[in-house]
């Protein structure tokens, strides 16, 4: 006689302890510490930083490991912790200009002030997969040079920007709103709408950006700035009543040219993408520096067509923790609904079949 | 209380410092059709979205005699009441039909969805007045359940037609119904297009580059040139008789077949 | 109870943000209220909106019941009452008429709630016209406008081509003569235990941030037409464990050859109906 099946309790801690032994893998291996993550793997903490919303080093590391390496679940557990963190206000708005930087490049300008400064990159590094890493690295320590280096680096965009060239950088209107605290409702503000893609996939993001230089709502970049290095967080507690700094973070920048407009009442310029991500997140940056310029259209009355151009399409999609939750979730049982289905298609076939006789006959 | 329709009152329609409309007024009584014609580049399709509200007016008014008798600006109505109007009163037939059709659902759900949207429930009636309507349009009844995108250009163009006139608008716009059409195609649609409108007693505001149709259609018409009108009156005696010298111009170019 | 969290794990302000959410969703019943969803510790579209509205309304005092598919023991409703177990400390149960507050995942159970009782239901996409209508500015309007027409438009579409209405599960209805809302993924079987209810009813979608209510003893009327009238589901068979002909039931595969059978989906509802102790 068939018995209703029980044991889902059982099965979810089964599951869970097999879940532990293959995180931590053959245990003759030694174990991966957050500090070689951190130090070691550190685009992928700075990813999960990024998408997670939250910068913290040592806690990224920890969600990779406990993750297994799988960033978008890394992520999540960065989300989830985020949440019940205590908040204590918001930080006074950082000075990208008055950045440390260890990498400044422009693909405007041949040179300018401060110079192009290549950085730690895997620009023009051959794509040569080393099988004997070693300790070679180690032996031959990066050179260092004179410290009578012109550190003044203005940028590029205040420079184009004091001739009239390129729309001036919007002022915001109001205090931003707080993507975490409010539901998204379209049509979408700008500081909502970077919140977004801050917080969004680097992979859809990508894709989104690639698009646009494939015809798919072009708007003709240039890559004006791109710098990578240290900023300031200052945070002004009620208690106090003045600003005090609280630390430094490692952040890039990057900003767009694009595409000229102008009006009836003012000349042409070249308009502006925005991008910025936590640590070295380059490709993420660019690509959001992309998207921000495309979702652009309807403001800058161009003729929207594609999807990069689609503010709802684009920011109803680009987080993905809530994506792969609902991608996930159809993992779920699901057979109620699938039994009423069958009934239905069942009925119609039986209804179609019975026609099909009829007319047989 | 007998008045017009509706009336254009200065309407003035500016892009960026460029004038599309320029101070046009008018008045369009219940059952004239009133065509609009001019070459691309006049201002009658602009002209055409502003009566609709399709686009805001930079200055002037729309006066419309709403079902209860009232005369109202339709820029003081709230938008629960345009959007009705949009639904009921009024028609839009564009010109490219899939802008007006439903392309996913059957020829019965397009022509059908009006009559759901202010209420009617009972499904055998809706398909009845369906059926009705599309062989008023010419378009035999087995093709009711097909979608418009198995149509011809023709045949969508008479559901978009049947889809507007389901509700018995008092007021229809039609923004050049018979551009992109085939010769023959286009006769047949403006023979079917006249008698509707006299069987029907509709008012009809008609954008047109095209001359015999506003003839064939029209009592009224409106010549525009670079935003501002030209020339009006009964079309017979514009078409017969032109006084502006651009009315000239468009009357002795049309190609005599 | 794990310590080191809130009762709940939400902590208050988040409570009383959902709360309002739900006095205003109490206020206009069926009417999506916008709320600002917080990052849980199970994923979106696993449960997050039910767990946060069972989270902001449960005290004490509450007794919970958790079922997904109708059944107390499926993984994930199991996963979430331990969540409730470890943050709350609650009792849990798994009889229906014991529960204070049950939270539901595509099933209504089969016996009939009393005024005491509250049903929160998982709902992954809330609104009812996001298949016909992508754009969320679009069907706001629609809502605030009454302009239901699309969705008939759907319903003619299926009679047309079926000859029947072919929606089965999530069935939309018009909540207090004004409102069309999307029920969640119940099988339209449970569409008519909606109407009139005498519990208070809850929803609660996380990853789409809304919130809507059926306050008790509301009218809930499904869609249809008056010559294609609102059916529910039929099984030739009866419930092969306690015979039962007006539950919805489950289809269990048991071989290969076809050979099928059917159980009720409540299980609850079944084990009672057989007269057995509860677990």
């Amino acid at each position: 006689m068939y018995v209703a099946v029980k044991g889902g309790e059982k099965a979810i801690d089964a599951a869970h302890r097999q879940l532990a032994q293959e995180r931590r893998g053959d245990p003759s291996i030694p174990e991966l510490t957050p500090e070689q993550i951190a130090a070691q793997l550190s685009l992928a903490v700075d990813r999960v930083m990024t998408e997670g919303s939250l910068y913290d080093r040592e806690m990224a590391a920890l969600a990779i490991r406990q993750a297994r390496g799988d960033l978008i679940e890394a992520i999540f557990l960065i989300r989830a912790s985020r949440t019940t963190l205590p908040r204590f206000g918001y930080s006074t708005p950082i000075e990208t200009s008055k950045m440390l930087v260890r990498r400044r490049i422009s693909a405007a300008f041949k040179d300018m002030p401060g110079g192009q400064i290549l950085g730690p990159t895997f620009d023009y590094t051959h794509r040569l997969l080393d099988f004997a890493p070693g300790d070679e690295a180690a032996a031959a320590p990066a050179e260092t040079g004179p410290a009578d280096i012109d550190r003044s680096m203005p940028r590029v965009l205040d420079l184009i920007g004091a001739e009239g060239l390129i729309e001036p950088a919007s002022e915001a209107e109001s205090e931003p709103a707080d993507l975490t605290r409010e539901p998204l409702s379209f049509p979408v503000g700008r500081d909502l709408r970077l919140q977004s893609l801050a917080r969004g996939d680097e992979g859809f993001l990508l894709a989104l950006g690639y698009s646009t230089q494939r015809g798919y709502g072009r708007t003709h970049p240039f890559a004006g700035e791109i710098r990578y290095g240290e900023v300031r967080v200052s945070f002004a507690p009620e208690e106090l009543g003045f600003e005090i700094e609280i630390g430094q973070i490692d952040m890039t920048e990057c900003e767009m040219i694009n595409q000229f407009k102008g009006s009836g009442s003012v000349p042409p310029q070249f308009t502006r993408g925005y991008g910025m991500s936590f640590g070295q997140c380059e490709r993420k940056a660019m690509a959001m520096a992309l998207v921000d310029r495309a979702l652009r259209a309807g403001e800058l009355d161009e003729e929207q067509t594609a999807p990069a151009q689609d503010e709802e399409f684009v920011l109803s999609h680009a987080d993905n923790v809530q994506a792969t939750g609902f991608v996930e979730h159809l993992k779920l049982p699901h057979y109620v609904d699938f039994q009423a289905e069958l009934e239905l298609l069942r009925r119609l076939r039986r209804k179609a079949q019975g026609l099909e006789q009829e007319a047989a006959e | 209380m007998t008045g017009p329709l509706l009336a254009a009152d200065n309407i003035s329609k500016f892009y960026d410092g460029r004038v599309a409309c320029d101070k046009v007024s008018f008045e369009l009584w219940p059952g004239e059709v009133l065509a609009v014609v001019g070459e691309s580049g006049s201002g009658k399709t602009t002209l055409l979205k502003c009566l609709s509200m399709q686009i805001a007016l930079s200055s002037g008014r729309v006066l419309y005699s709403l079902r209860d008798g009232r005369m109202e600006s339709l820029a003081d109505l709230s938008e629960a009441e345009r959007r009705f109007l949009m639904r009921t009163d009024w028609g839009f037939v564009h010109q490219d039909p899939r802008e007006g059709l439903r392309m996913g659902v059957s020829a019965g759900a397009n022509v059908g969805e009006r009559l759901m949207a202010v209420g009617e429930r009972h499904y055998g009636r809706i398909r009845d007045t369906a059926l009705d309507w599309l062989d008023r349009v010419e378009i035999a009844g087995d093709r009711i359940d097909d979608s418009p995108r198995h149509y011809s250009g023709g045949m969508r163009q008479r559901l978009q037609i049947a889809r507007n006139l389901v509700t018995a608008p008092r007021l229809v716009f039609m923004d050049e119904p018979t551009g992109g059409l085939d010769v023959s195609v286009q006769a047949r649609l403006l023979d079917l297009l006249r008698g509707l409108v006299r069987s029907l007693g509709l008012s009809v505001i008609i954008v047109t580059h095209d001359l015999a149709v506003a003839r064939l259609l029209s009592t009224r018409i409106l010549v525009m040139q670079q935003g501002k009108v030209i020339e009006t009156g009964l079309t017979d005696q514009v078409l017969e008789d032109p006084q502006a010298p651009y009315t000239q111009l468009l009357v002795s170019s049309v190609l005599q077949v | 109870m794990t310590t080191g969290y809130n009762f709940a794990y939400l902590n208050e302000q988040t409570k009383r943000m959902i709360r309002r959410a739900l006095l205003k969703a109490v206020a206009i019943p069926g009417y999506q209220v916008p709320f600002a969803s917080r990052e849980m510790p199970m994923p979106y579209g696993w449960g997050t909106g039910g767990v946060q509205v069972t989270a902001s309304i449960l005290t004490p005092e509450d007794t919970l019941k958790v079922i997904d598919q109708g059944a107390d023991d499926t993984t994930n409703a199991v996963s979430i009452r331990k969540f409730f177990v470890r943050t709350a400390g609650i009792a849990t149960t798994e009889e229906t008429a014991k529960a204070s507050i049950i939270q539901t995942r595509h099933r209504v159970p089969e016996t009939a709630l009393s005024e005491n009782q509250i049903l929160v239901y998982q709902v992954p996409i809330p609104e009812p016209l996001r298949f016909l209508e992508p754009r969320e500015t679009e069907t706001r309007k629609m809502h605030a406008l009454e302009e239901y027409g699309i969705m008939h438009v759907k319903l003619y579409e299926d009679i047309a081509r079926h000859g029947h209405i072919a929606t089965s599960y999530a069935y939309p209805a018009k909540v207090n003569g004004r409102y069309v809302f999307d029920p969640s993924p119940i099988p339209k079987f449970d569409n008519p235990k909606l109407d009139n209810c005498a519990a208070l009813q809850l929803f609660g979608a996380g990853r789409e941030k809304r919130i809507y209510a059926l306050p008790p003893y509301t009218e809930v009327k499904s869609l249809d037409f008056e010559d294609h009238p609102f059916s529910v589901q039929k099984w030739d068979e009866p419930c092969a464990l306690c015979g039962s002909r007006d539950t919805y039931l489950d289809e269990i595969i048991l071989d290969d050859k076809g050979k099928r059978m059917f159980v009720c989906s409540d299980t609850d509802h079944c084990r009672k109906a057989r007269g057995e102790e509860a677990a």
